[in-house]
């Protein structure tokens, strides 16, 4: 059963959503950032600390779907200790591995994130996916307090 | 139940022998939207292929006929939930712009700064928004009788929010997230005490319950075609003919004129007043079809048809430790809302699918249902004449294999 879905909800994804890493409150952020995807009702914050040009703290709370809260716990995995530039550009690559944009994808800078790639199939559920990024994206450009996939 | 010819209904969708992957599709998104009979289609076929012309316009033979089909569905439809005349049927897209038709022109009319909207607690957005609006534009306030744990209106709240300044009363006689089926009887008695008017939502409803309109004596009852296994992109508003008469317009064009110069206009009279232009003649004629279909299966055996399926549904997923049913009221429609525990409703949906089964997973355009629940989303199965127990098995086989792979 389910082996459709393998490629989907891989083993890395059901861990993460069991244990989500930097699921936490962070007490003075930085920036604070809410994303939300009305869609589904997914809703996250995101904090971060910036030390040296650096992302040196990530953490985020909110419920979500198994695709959404392990997305945004690899990410808080990936970026910390990345500068604002490099949390960019791996935005960027994040995007266009979801998107099926294969002939820009650095497939060394994306590691983990590979296991997220699934999605591109389910159109449904891409959204589920870049939800933590498009919120770390608005925390880095400072733009909002709150954004929304939709 | 035995003599509820399920599998001649299931010969009757062709959509039904679609597979998803490799597994035959088990259809369970009903409340969302409705598969049609091959009836319906051959009548939206048959239309187009040998009578399709605009109505009510031209002297010719086919508008002649497209006229007769057209006029015909709204007779089908006035018997069907039992209106007076067929003045008092007005084709409308769907349920959402019967809501709004009621609310810009009658409620514009009759409701002004200080009086009061009373809605409840388990509305679909399209019974709430609409009196936002109006509220914001007019004065007007909203007031929202509260429900309980089990999803059921609570009466008495109710009617201790009705007051002196209370000048409609809208309410979902069948509610989409919960399944919750209103006491709209004893609603409408308490709105008719004090002279309010009442509007029912009944898009949940309709392909469930046998509607009597003069029986319920309300005084606007709104649905959909699409969720009564018509098409999608047309509905109807009742609406009792005297109110009806002194509304103004909603839309304003061509069909729902009697004389235009460019000093003034006469408007046309009931039900044209408030169909502007071309209508969905097509559609209309679809909804005539369904309304065939169904009378002639009888509301009263897919009523105890779907009562059964719904208790057959609610045993099974009660022996699901893990499962947690949203909307437990007394008096229900065959809806089963729920979730997992520590599953989401999002997971719940792809995983199902994966097995051909379609369900809806989300907040069901009930936003303030999912808050009151505490709950970001529910899976929501839905059931039609078309389901079967051997379905409701494969549902339940599904959960229960997803939240082994969920561990």
């Amino acid at each position: 059963m389910f082996d459709d879905l393998r490629d989907l909800y891989q083993e890395v994804i059901f861990d993460h959503n069991r244990n989500p890493r930097n699921f936490r409150v962070m007490k003075n952020p930085d920036r604070e950032v809410e994303g939300f995807n009305p869609l589904c009702g997914d809703r996250l914050t995101l904090f971060l600390k910036f030390q040296g040009g650096e992302i040196s703290d990530v953490s985020f709370q909110g419920s979500g779907c198994a695709i959404s809260t392990a997305s945004v716990s690899l990410m808080t995995e990936i970026v910390k200790g990345k500068t604002e530039n490099e949390a960019e550009e791996l935005f960027q690559q994040f995007h266009a591995m979801t998107t099926g944009k294969d002939d820009q994808i650095d497939l060394e800078a994306i590691g983990k994130l590979a296991v997220l790639a699934g999605v591109r199939e389910y159109p449904a559920r891409v959204k589920c996916a870049t939800l933590a990024w498009h919120t770390l994206d608005a925390a880095l450009k400072n733009e909002e307090k709150s954004i929304s996939t939709e | 139940m035995t003599t509820f010819p399920i599998e001649k209904i299931r010969e009757d969708f062709p959509i039904l022998k679609e597979k998803i992957g490799n597994n035959p599709l088990v259809y369970l998104d009903n409340a969302a939207t409705c598969q049609k009979p091959q009836a319906v289609i051959d009548s939206i076929s048959h239309l187009y292929m040998h009578e399709y012309a605009n109505v009510h316009r031209g002297v010719h033979t086919l508008s002649v006929k497209a006229t007769d089909r057209y006029e015909g569905a709204r007779e089908k439809v006035k018997n069907f939930i039992n209106a007076t005349s067929t003045k008092e049927i007005i084709f409308v897209k769907g349920t959402t712009e019967a809501i709004n038709l009621i609310a810009q022109s009658f409620g514009k009319t009759n409701i002004k700064a200080g009086d009061e909207i009373l809605i409840t607690a388990m509305e679909h957005h399209s019974n709430i928004v609409p009196w936002q609006i109006l509220c914001k534009e007019t004065g007007a306030v909203l007031k929202v009788a509260p429900i309980n744990l089990q999803g059921e209106l609570i009466f008495a709240e109710f009617e201790h929010l009705i007051s002196d300044k209370t000048k409609l009363v809208s309410v979902v006689h069948m509610s989409n997230a919960l399944g919750t089926i209103n006491p709209v009887k004893a609603i409408i008695a308490a709105a008719k005490a004090k002279n309010i008017a009442v509007l029912l939502d009944g898009a949940q409803a309709i392909p469930h319950i046998s509607v009597d309109v003069q029986a319920l004596d309300c005084d606007f009852y709104a649905f959909s075609g699409h969720k009564l296994y018509a098409p999608s992109g047309i509905g109807v508003l009742y609406g009792k003919q005297a109110l009806l008469e002194a509304m103004p317009p909603y839309q304003s064009g061509g069909d729902m004129i009697r004389k235009v110069t460019f000093e003034a206009t006469e408007y046309n009279g009931l039900p044209y007043k408030f169909e502007a232009g071309t209508p969905s003649i097509a559609d209309v004629v679809g909804l005539g079809a369904a309304i065939d279909y169904l009378t002639a299966i009888g509301m009263d055996n897919i009523a105890a048809y779907e009562a059964e399926l719904l208790d057959y549904a609610t045993e099974k997923a009660k022996g699901i430790a893990a499962l947690k049913i949203i909307g437990e009221a007394k008096d229900k429609g065959a809806i089963l809302s729920f979730v997992l525990d520590k599953i989401h409703p999002h997971d719940i949906g792809t995983m199902l699918d994966s097995l051909g089964i379609a369900v809806r997973a989300g907040h069901h355009c009930a936003m303030p249902v999912m808050d009151f629940f505490e709950v970001p989303a529910t899976a929501r199965a839905s059931f039609a004449i078309y389901n079967s127990k051997q379905e409701i098995d494969v549902l339940m086989n599904g959960i229960e294999q997803l939240i082994e792979v969920f561990g």
